[in-house]
C-alpha cells in the first residue's frame, strides 16, 4: 500500500477503516482468542481451530481472529464473543467441548451459559 | 470508581483487543496518531517537556522520570544516537513486557520513534530475550508494517525525520537487564555491568549517547501525547503518576496480568482483583520487585502502592512482579529461593555479589537445614549490609533485599529456626517429623507399602512406628493414612 505521509492522511485511514469496521460489526459475530504464549499453551490455538470449523460447519457468518493476553491467567484460554448489536463477553476455561457449547448455545440461540468472566477494569476510552 | 472495576488500564489498553499482527486495528484505536502529531509540531524539546510534565517515571523498576531521561540525551551533541528498548524480562514470575510485546506491539514502536525525534536518534534497538520467541515474531511482523505504512523508515508521515528499528537478542541473563550490561551485551561483548558516570545518555551503545527504557514505559507514551499530560498526571499519586501493570501470582485465586492506578493498596489489589489467597487459607506475606525486592506483610496490606511507599517499607516496585504467599510458606526458604536466583545470575565481576551472595545463601541453607545458630543470623544481617553497600550494580546492591526485608517482618519465624530448630510453616524438611498415633493406627499397613525407604515397621492389625533416622520426609505415609493416624510436628 502506499505510505501515510501525514497527520491528515492518517486520520483519514482511521476513518475509512472504521467505517469498514462497523459494517463487519453489525453483520458478523465477532469472535477474539487470546493468543500470547500463555494463551496458547493453554490451548487457544484448538479452541480457535474448532470454534471456526463448528461456525463454518452451522454457517455462522464470523470474524474470528487472535489478540494478546487479556490478562486472565486463571483462566486461560480465553474467548470474546460479540455479537451485532450486543455488548461483548468473554468466556473462560474455554476447551473444545466449551467452544461447541458457545457456538451452539451462546452464538446461535443467545443462551446465556456459564463461564462468563465479569470485566474488571476500565479502559481509556471512558 | 465502580468496585469491581479497580483496574485502568493505559499501557495495557489494546492488549486483548486488537490482533498484534494487523497494524489496521492499532490504527483504528488511535495508533501512530500521537507520533503524527508530535511530527507535525516539529519541536522535540515541547514533547519532551510533554513527558517530564506527565511525570511518568521508569517502569522497568528503577523509577527513574523519562523525560528527564529524554532530555539529559537530547542535550548531548552526536552525530548518531540511539533509542533502545529493554525487553530483557528476567524477574522470576514476571510477563508484562511479554505480554504488551505479544499483544501491542505497535505501541511499543509508535513510542520509540517519538523518543527517537525527541533525543535526536535516527536508529532504535530492542534488546529482548530469545526465549520470546513469540514476541519476537509479532514484533518482526509489526515492524515490517510500520515500514510498509511509513510510521519507519525514511521522511515518516512526510516530516524530515527519519527512523529505523532493528531487534537484538539476549541469551536471557538477569543481569543484562541493567543497562551499561544491556548494552555490553548489545555491542557483542560480555553483559556485565560497568560503573556510571558515563552514563549511558553521554556514552551508551557504540560511545554514543543512548537512552534506554523499559517496555511498559514506552507503552505509556502514545496515550500520554493523544490524551494530554493533564489527564496522565491526575491518575496516581503525588510523586507517582499513572498506572502500574503488575504480575498476580502465588496463592491467590485470581492469576492474572492486571494493571492498576498507582495509589491502590495491596489490599485491594490482593482480595479484591485478585480474589483473595487460594482455598480459603490466611494471607501471610507479598513479594514484589522480584529479586531486588523484599516480602510485604499484612501492616502493608493498607499503604498505597507507589514508588517511594514500597522503597519505605522495604520492598520496591520493580518490574511488577507481585507474588503472593500464604500461611504455608516459610520466610527464609523464599529468601533462600531469591538468593539462589541472584547466586546463580551474578556476573562475577565484583566481589560482594560473587562471593558475599554464595555466602548469604550458604548461612540460609544451614538455618533451613535445622544447624543455624544466632551468630548466623547477625552475620547474615552485617554481610547483607555490606554487600548492598560495596556492590558494583543495582543486581549486587538489591540482592540482600529479600533477606533484610523477611528478617525485618518475620524476625521470630528465623529464631524459631535456629533456637527451636522448628519451621513454623512446616515446610523445611530437616525439622519435620512424621509420627503414628498408636491409637488412631489399626495396622492397616497401607503407610508402610507407601513408604519408598522401608522406613516404616509394624505387624498387621497392629500400631505402626516409623524410623526417624530412615525416614525422608516425603510425606508420602501421610497421605495414604485414612485414619488421620500420622502427624506432622
Amino acid at each position: 500500500m502506499d505510505k501515510i505521509k501525514s497527520l491528515a492522511d492518517l486520520q483519514a485511514k482511521k476513518e475509512s477503516l472504521l467505517a469498514t469496521m462497523a459494517q463487519t460489526n453489525e453483520q458478523d459475530v465477532q469472535i477474539k482468542v487470546a493468543m500470547a504464549t500463555c494463551g496458547i499453551a493453554a490451548g487457544a490455538k484448538e479452541v480457535m481451530d474448532t470454534m471456526s470449523d463448528i461456525c463454518e460447519a452451522k454457517g455462522v457468518k464470523t470474524n474470528i481472529s487472535q489478540t494478546g493476553c487479556m490478562g486472565y491467567c486463571y483462566a486461560e484460554p480465553t474467548v470474546e464473543i460479540k455479537k451485532p448489536g450486543k455488548e461483548p463477553i468473554v468466556f473462560g476455561y474455554v476447551n473444545a467441548a466449551k467452544a461447541k457449547e458457545i457456538v451452539e448455545k451462546y452464538i446461535l440461540n443467545d443462551e446465556i451459559i456459564e463461564g462468563v468472566i465479569p470485566q474488571n477494569y476500565q479502559s481509556i476510552d471512558n | 470508581m465502580d468496585v469491581n472495576k479497580k483496574q485502568l488500564r493505559i499501557a495495557l489498553r489494546n492488549c486483548g483487543f486488537i490482533d498484534p499482527e494487523n497494524i489496521d486495528q492499532y490504527i483504528v484505536r488511535d495508533g501512530y496518531m500521537a507520533l503524527a502529531n508530535v511530527l507535525m509540531q516539529n519541536n522535540p524539546q515541547a514533547a519532551i517537556e510533554v513527558v517530564k510534565k506527565s511525570g511518568l517515571r521508569g517502569r522497568g523498576g528503577g523509577g527513574f522520570p523519562t523525560g528527564l531521561k529524554w532530555e539529559l540525551a537530547s542535550k548531548n551533541p552526536s552525530d548518531q544516537k540511539y533509542m533502545i528498548c529493554n525487553a530483557d524480562e528476567g524477574d522470576p514470575g514476571a510477563f508484562m513486557d511479554r505480554s504488551i510485546l505479544e499483544g501491542d506491539p505497535h505501541s511499543v514502536i509508535e513510542a520509540m520513534a517519538i523518543g527517537g525525534f525527541c533525543i535526536g536518534a535516527t536508529k532504535g534497538l530492542i534488546y529482548i530475550r530469545a526465549e520470546y520467541p513469540l514476541a519476537i515474531k509479532r514484533l518482526e511482523i509489526a515492524i515490517a508494517q510500520a515500514r510498509e505504512y511509513g510510521f519507519l523508515g525514511q521522511k515518516i508521515l512526510g516530516s524530515d525525520f527519519d527512523f529505523d528499528l532493528e531487534l537484538r537478542y539476549g541469551a536471557g541473563a538477569f543481569v543484562c537487564g541493567e543497562e551499561t550490561a544491556l548494552i555490553h551485551s548489545m555491542e557483542g561483548m560480555r553483559g556485565e555491568p560497568t560503573f556510571k558516570p558515563p552514563f549511558p545518555a553521554q556514552e551508551g551503545y557504540l560511545k554514543k549517547p543512548s537512552n534506554v527504557n523499559n517496555v511498559e514505559t514506552f507503552a505509556n507514551i502514545p496515550v500520554i501525547f493523544n490524551k494530554g499530560w493533564e489527564w496522565f498526571s491526575s491518575i496516581g499519586t503525588e510523586k507517582s503518576k499513572g498506572t502500574k501493570v503488575f504480575a498476580l501470582a502465588g496463592q491467590i485465586n485470581n492469576v492474572g496480568l492486571i494493571e492498576v492506578p498507582m495509589g491502590i493498596t495491596l489490599r485491594e489489589v490482593i482480595f479484591e482483583i485478585g480474589g483473595g489467597i487460594k482455598g480459603g487459607k490466611q494471607f501471610k506475606a507479598v513479594q514484589t520487585g522480584g529479586p531486588s525486592g523484599g516480602c510485604l506483610t499484612e501492616a502493608f496490606l493498607d499503604t498505597p502502592i507507589d514508588y517511594d511507599n514500597l522503597i519505605a517499607a522495604g520492598s520496591m516496585m520493580g518490574s511488577g512482579g507481585m507474588i503472593v504467599m500464604d500461611e504455608t510458606s516459610c520466610m527464609p526458604a523464599v529468601a533462600r529461593f531469591y538468593l539462589d536466583f541472584t547466586v546463580e545470575e551474578s556476573c562475577g565481576k565484583c566481589t560482594p555479589c560473587r562471593i558475599g551472595n554464595k555466602r548469604l545463601c550458604e548461612i540460609l541453607d544451614k538455618i533451613i537445614e535445622g544447624k543455624g545458630t544466632m551468630d548466623d543470623l547477625t552475620i547474615l544481617k552485617n554481610l547483607s549490609q555490606v554487600i548492598k553497600d560495596t556492590a558494583l550494580c543495582g543486581l549486587g546492591q538489591t540482592s540482600p533485599n529479600p533477606i533484610l526485608s523477611t528478617i525485618d517482618h518475620f524476625w521470630d519465624e528465623y529464631v524459631a529456626h535456629v533456637t527451636n530448630k522448628k519451621c513454623p510453616a512446616g515446610q523445611c524438611k530437616s525439622m519435620k517429623q512424621y509420627i503414628i498415633d498408636a491409637e488412631q493406627c489399626i495396622g492397616c499397613t497401607a503407610c508402610a507399602r507407601a513408604c519408598p525407604v522401608g522406613a516404616i515397621k509394624g505387624e498387621k492389625k497392629n500400631p505402626h512406628s516409623i524410623n526417624q533416622d530412615l525416614c525422608i520426609k516425603c510425606g508420602a505415609c501421610y497421605e495414604k493414612c485414612k485414619f488421620n493416624a500420622i502427624s506432622i510436628i
